[in-house]
Order: structure tokens, then sequence, then C-alpha cells
């Protein structure tokens, strides 16, 4: 029975890692995820789940903390953001090269110079080649239902990765909402009993774990992570179907909002969707066939599917709340990437929002909409790239 | 119940990290690592920080190890092994595991007294149940023979080149036995394979304890000290017999010198036979080799004051 309750972004994740009930987890301070964690460690202090903390010294120790848990054998959490996740960068290849399971909710933070504390995803793209799945979330439901379900795709047994779970930091993680938690059964039903491959603490059976592969065969093992990256879209449908049956809520690879007819759309990750969706339909009521693609499986990226999504509008601004200086935005690069395979291609344009929690306005939607109403009419782009919602 | 230390009772026993690794013909750490492993009793897991011991042991299919093993990054062999014992406490409080498990880390002097630092310092105040070992060859050998704050005063390595108007390393040596037994673990010791025994029961020791302990082990390397590939042993019996490296232990805070060279030897005779110190030996540097000499009789002088007054 699903119970209505009204909480934030960072609680209701807490509650899902909760409900899971892994064997250890790595705690390390870092806003806005620090809520998160807190609330893991009075879980533990009042024995509520059975979980061995590990409070480290720094993310990097976490992360490679975590690693060695994992490969020990059992379920393995931590949480982080930002800087967090910058330090971690160098073990998150480790964990995912070595085929850990481990499952990292990440509150999506801006990355310093300058400091700020405030939700953008410079930080979970910076690390999108790390070999993680990425699970990208609009809301506090969807962030503990992607949670939930992450276990089931990291742990499934042709797939072995770990996996990040983003939701935007503050927007999310820290605003009250109205969300349906299911049962502590019916979640610990839902994941399972962790299954363990080649655990360290087989004593009889002792294997080594992290060799020096050069030349001979490095190149063969990379390849295996691509081909296990190529398994992991129907594994996530798979759950979602699973999930779908007990919870009633619906997953895909994305999620698209009226843009079956859509002469125009927008492109755009997380919380700025929800608002996003509002201004569709603002359009929609005017006659405009607007509409809305939101990405939830960022890594691996659901290119064939996304570009069938996408193939008949007419023009489609992508919408990134990070920058790759000099380059397009990630989420840009990825989508001109689908597109290009297409005979007939909508016109692309880009357009960097919300940097270091700087809002996302309804308005900024509708001018980014009307720009592309002109050029769906025109065929004409003025600029490509564009930095939106800037003081001058 | 522990192994007696006899070489009868030792020989008996399975050597855990085998034959057919790649180390140098000649190099101290592997002689070091099978020494820790022989004095420990089954089972036990370990961790191994990046460097000469780690990529020497393991390479594609192949593994010297014939315990569970596990290498993941340069600085972080503590970390890494505090995660593979927080997952054991875990299971054996749910009661998936019974058996009583050991732990040791392995890391050369660069990933410890340096990059490993904060992970070693870490994993140490939080209490792990480990003994990490490190096998102290004074520079970083594997990526040829750089400076790290283990390297001796003096020393000739790739990055503090002897050279023409700046001759060798100019800093002493970071005391990193004595920062770790200041984390108030319960056994911190320094050790040498010359005293094979005493490093042995060093070992034994640790294991005896539960909660975080370090080992300090000297690991001739004979590419980087420019040495003979035959002198691992004579050369780390010449550092503890010039006290520049003395074996000592700090049992619950208490120090004790456990083997006092019937004779202390000047420490120019442990330098002669390593061309890292050379040029030390050459007109002009005598003030140098002066202060060598200097800074291992003020260090011995306060371990013996530490051992006297019982702290
Ligand atoms: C983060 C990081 N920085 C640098 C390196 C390069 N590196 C690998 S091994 C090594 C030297 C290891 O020295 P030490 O710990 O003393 O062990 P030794 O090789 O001397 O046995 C270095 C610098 C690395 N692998 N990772
Ligand atoms: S370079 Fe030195 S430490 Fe490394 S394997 Fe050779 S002798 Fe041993
Ligand atoms: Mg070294």
């Amino acid at each position: 029975m699903a119970k209505v309750v009204a909480v934030t972004g960072n609680e209701a994740c807490a509650n899902a890692l909760r409900q899971v009930n892994p064997d250890v987890c790595g705690i390390y301070p870092i806003t806005p995820q620090t809520d998160m964690m807190q609330r893991y460690a009075s879980y533990i202090s009042d024995g509520k789940v059975k979980t061995e903390p590990i409070l480290v010294e720094s993310e990097h120790s976490s992360m490679s903390a975590c690693i060695g848990a994992s490969a020990a054998g059992g379920r393995v959490i931590t949480a982080t953001s930002s800087q967090g996740l910058a330090l971690m960068w160098e073990m998150l290849h480790i964990a995912s090269g070595d085929r850990l399971p481990i499952i990292m909710p990440v509150v999506n933070r801006a990355l310093s110079a300058p400091l700020n504390i405030h939700g953008d995803h410079s930080d979970a793209m910076g690390c999108r080649d790390t070999g993680w799945i990425q699970i990208w979330s609009e809301n506090a439901q969807e962030a503990y239902d992607n949670t939930i379900q992450a276990f089931r795709v990291g742990e499934h047994m042709d797939i072995r990765l770990p996996v990040m779970v983003c939701m935007d930091g503050f927007i999310i993680s820290h605003s009250i909402e109205r969300m349906e938690y299911l049962e502590d059964a019916e979640v610990q039903n839902f994941v399972g009993e962790f299954q363990n491959l080649y655990p360290l603490l087989d004593l009889d059976k002792p294997k080594s774990y992290g060799p020096l592969i050069l030349t001979d065969l490095y190149h063969e093992y990379k390849r295996a992570q691509h081909e296990v990256m190529l398994k992991v879209k129907n594994v996530v449908l798979d759950v979602a179907k699973d999930f779908e049956k007990m919870s009633g809520r619906k997953y895909g690879l994305f999620e698209t909002y009226r843009l079956e007819d859509a002469d125009i759309a927008l492109v755009i990750l997380n919380s700025a969707a929800g608002t996003s969706k509002d201004v569709v339909d603002d359009f929609r009521s005017r006659g405009i066939k607007a509409g809305l693609l939101k990405p939830r499986l960022f890594r691996p990226f659901p290119y064939e599917e996304i570009a069938e999504a996408l193939k008949n509008t007419k023009a489609v601004c992508v919408m990134d709340r990070s920058d790759s200086f000099g380059g397009y935005g990630p989420l840009f690069m990825e989508i001109s990437s689908a597109l290009y395979q297409l005979q007939q291609k909508p016109a692309l344009i880009n357009k960097i929002y919300g940097l270091g929690g700087r809002d996302y306005l309804p308005s900024h939607g509708e001018l980014v909409f009307n720009e592309l109403n002109e050029i769906a009419k025109s065929g004409k782009i003025n600029i490509i790239k564009e930095y939106i919602g800037v003081r001058e | 119940m522990a192994t007696p230390l006899t070489l009868k009772e030792l020989s008996k026993k399975e050597d855990l990290l085998t034959h057919g690794h790649r180390m140098c013909s000649g190099c101290g750490a592997p002689v070091v690592v099978k020494m820790v492993l022989m004095a420990t009793e089954h089972p036990v897991i370990a961790a191994n920080a990046t460097g000469c011991l780690e990529v020497s042991t393991c390479i594609s299919e192949y593994t010297a190890w014939k315990i569970p093993w596990i290498h993941t990054a340069f600085e972080n062999a503590a970390a890494t092994l505090s995660g593979v014992e927080t997952m054991y406490r875990s299971l054996k409080k749910q009661g998936k595991i019974d058996k009583d498990v050991k732990f040791i880390a392995f890391g050369g002097d660069g990933g410890t007294y340096d990059i490993g630092f904060q992970s070693l310092s870490g994993a140490m105040e939080r209490g792990h149940d480990m003994i990490y070992v490190c096998y102290d060859n004074g520079a970083y050998m594997n990526t040829g023979i750089q400076r790290s704050s283990a390297t001796p005063l003096g020393a000739d390595t790739t990055t503090c080149p002897a050279g023409s108007v700046i001759p060798g390393k100019l800093r002493a040596r970071k005391n990193l036995t004595k920062i770790m037994a200041a984390h108030n673990i319960p056994y911190a010791a320094q050790a040498s394979p010359s005293h094979w025994m005493d490093l042995m029961k060093k070992v034994q020791k640790a294991h005896s304890y539960e909660g975080p302990k370090f080992l300090n082990i000297i690991a001739p390397c004979n590419r980087g000290w420019r040495s003979k590939t035959n002198d691992a042993i004579a050369l780390s019996r010449m550092a503890v017999n010039t006290c520049y490296w003395p074996l000592y232990e700090i049992e619950n805070g208490v120090t004790k010198i456990t083997s006092t060279p019937k004779e202390k030897i000047p420490v120019v005779e442990f330098m002669k036979p390593q061309g890292r110190f050379k040029h030390l030996f050459e007109p002009g540097n005598e003030a140098l080799l002066q202060r060598v000499q200097v800074e291992v009789d003020a260090e011995w002088e306060k371990l013996k004051n530490a051992e006297k007054c019982g702290c």
C-alpha cells in the first residue's frame, strides 16, 4: 500500500536507501547532499538498518572504501555532490572497470571556481565518461523511484555496473513535495537478496582484483565494458516494467511530453523539465505544437530511440545546465549525435541555463519556444549556442 | 596458535606470494612481503597501493598472490582495505560469515608517506582492524627513482639529482613511524628483513591486537640505491647497525628498542656501497655527509630517551 508523504528529495532518497538496507555505506558531508547521509546515519544509530557505515576522511576515500567493500562482496552505497564527485573521479573509473554495482545518489551542484553550492549539472556531466550508468530525476518521486530501480539495474547479473542517480541540488533535494512511498517489504522484495560475484571474502577461492594490463588485453577489457553498456537499456526497461507493476508509475529511457505531433521541442533534464511542461501547455493552448523530451537514462545514451522520438519535429532546442567550455553543452552534443543519423533532421540549437542555481523561469522557456517557432517557419538559425537568463 | 618462529616450522609454510612475480632480482620488497605473510596465520586479505610491488605481482591473467588481493589506486590502499574490512564486519554481524580474517595493506613509501598519507591517517583514526605495512625503499621506484618524503638526506634521485649546484636531497626524512604512533594505535614498529625473527615477531604482535597497526619495513632497491643485486639483506642489516634504521616498537604508547647494535657503525658504511650517495664522498660535500651522521645520531638519541622515559 502506497503511503502519501510530503518530503524533500534528500529525505526521499535516504528513505529509499533505508528500505533497501545495504551492507555498507560511505558517508562524507557536502552540500546539498549532506542531509541525505545524515538522515541515513540516524537510521544506523537508531538500529533501523543493518548497514555498517564508513565515516571516511574524504570522498576519494569514500569511493575507495566503497570499492573495497563491494569487491569484498555485498551491497554498497554512498552519496555525494559537486567537489566530492570531482574528488572521486579517479576512483569512479575503477569502480566501473572492476564492474562493482555501487549505488550513488548524486545531488547535482555546480563546480568551483567560483565556489557555489547550488544546483547545476556540471558535476555529473563531468564524469559521464567514467563508465557509470547515469539515471536522472525530475523530482523527489523520481529520485526515490530511480534509486530503488538502480539496485536492480546495477546488480543485474548481465550488467554489474555502478549507478549514479541524479537530482537537482536544493531545487529537489531541499524542497518539500507530495510523493508516494512504497512499503518496506515491497522494496525489499523488489530489489531482492544481493547476489555475489567473485567476492574477495570467498577465502577458499582467492581472487586478485585490479591487475596491471597493458597493450595485450586492455583494449579488450574496455570493449567488454562498451558491450555491457549496450545491454543496459533493455535491463532498464525490464526493471521499469516490474516497477510499474508494483507502483503504478511508468518509466522509460526518457519521457516525452506532448511530443507525438510537435513541431518544436525542448530537450531538458531534471527539475527544469517540470517548469517547461507548463510552458508547453501554454503554447499548446495557443495552438502552437510544442513538446518536450526529458532524458532519464543518460549513460548509456539511447541515441536511436531519441532520434526516433524527435524525427518529426522541425526545430529543437537542447537545454544544458552545464557547459563544456569551448564546446557545446554536453546534452546538446548527445542529441546532435543522435539526430545526425536521420535523413531529415530538425534544426537544432543549444541554450545554457541555470548555472550555479540561477532560476529557470517559465519566461525563459517561452523565449526559447518563440525562437524555435521562428526557426521552424524560416529554417534560419541565428546562433547555435547561447547563454540565457544572463544578467547583462 | 601462531606458528613458532623457527626455520624448521617456517619452512613448512606455503609461500603466499609465489615465485613468478616480476620484481627485479635482488629486490627487498618481495622478501618483506613473504616474511609478513609467513608470520600471518590464515586467512588473510591484502590490499596493495600502486607501485613496484603491485605492478610486478599481478599482470594480465597472472597473479602471484595466493590470498585474496585487491589493488585499486596509488593513494588509497588503507581506504580500500578499510572498505573490505567493513564489509567483513557487516557480514559477520549478520551471521553471513564466521571465519576470523586478517587484513594487511602493503604500500611503498611514496604511497604511504606522501600521496597515501591522508587515507592512511583516516583508516588508522577510524580504528579498522588491519596492519598497514609500508615497504620503504626511499623513493618512487616504479616511476624511476623520484624523491619521496622518505628519501634520505643527501640522496641522488631523478627529481633531486645531485648536480653542480644542488647536491641531492636537502631535507631529512619524515619520521612516519612516530607519526603513526601518534595516532594512538596499539602497535607501531620499524623492522628490517635482515632481522627476520624480529620482523616476524612484530607481525605476530601486531596481529595479536585488534584495531589499526602500522609496520614500517626497510626494503632495499638495488635499482634506486644503485647497489649490487645480492646485497639487499646486507644493506638492510647495515641500516640497522648504523642506527640509520633503528629497530623499535611503540606498543600502547611505550617505546622499546628491539635490537641495539653491538657496535654503532658510522653511517657512511651504509652509504658507501650505494651509488645514490656517491657524490657525497666527493670533495666539497663533506658538510652534507657530516650532517647525515648528525641527523642519525640525533634521532637515535631521541629514540633512546623515549625508551628510557617509558614514552
Ligand atoms: C594519483 C597517481 N599519481 C601518480 C601515479 C604514478 N605512480 C605510480 S607508482 C608511483 C611510485 C610508487 O612509489 P612507492 O609508493 O614508493 O612504491 P615503489 O614503486 O617505490 O615500490 C607513482 C608516482 C599514480 N599511479 N597515481
Ligand atoms: S626498481 Fe627497486 S623496488 Fe622496484 S622491483 Fe626493482 S629493485 Fe624492487
Ligand atoms: Mg618507494
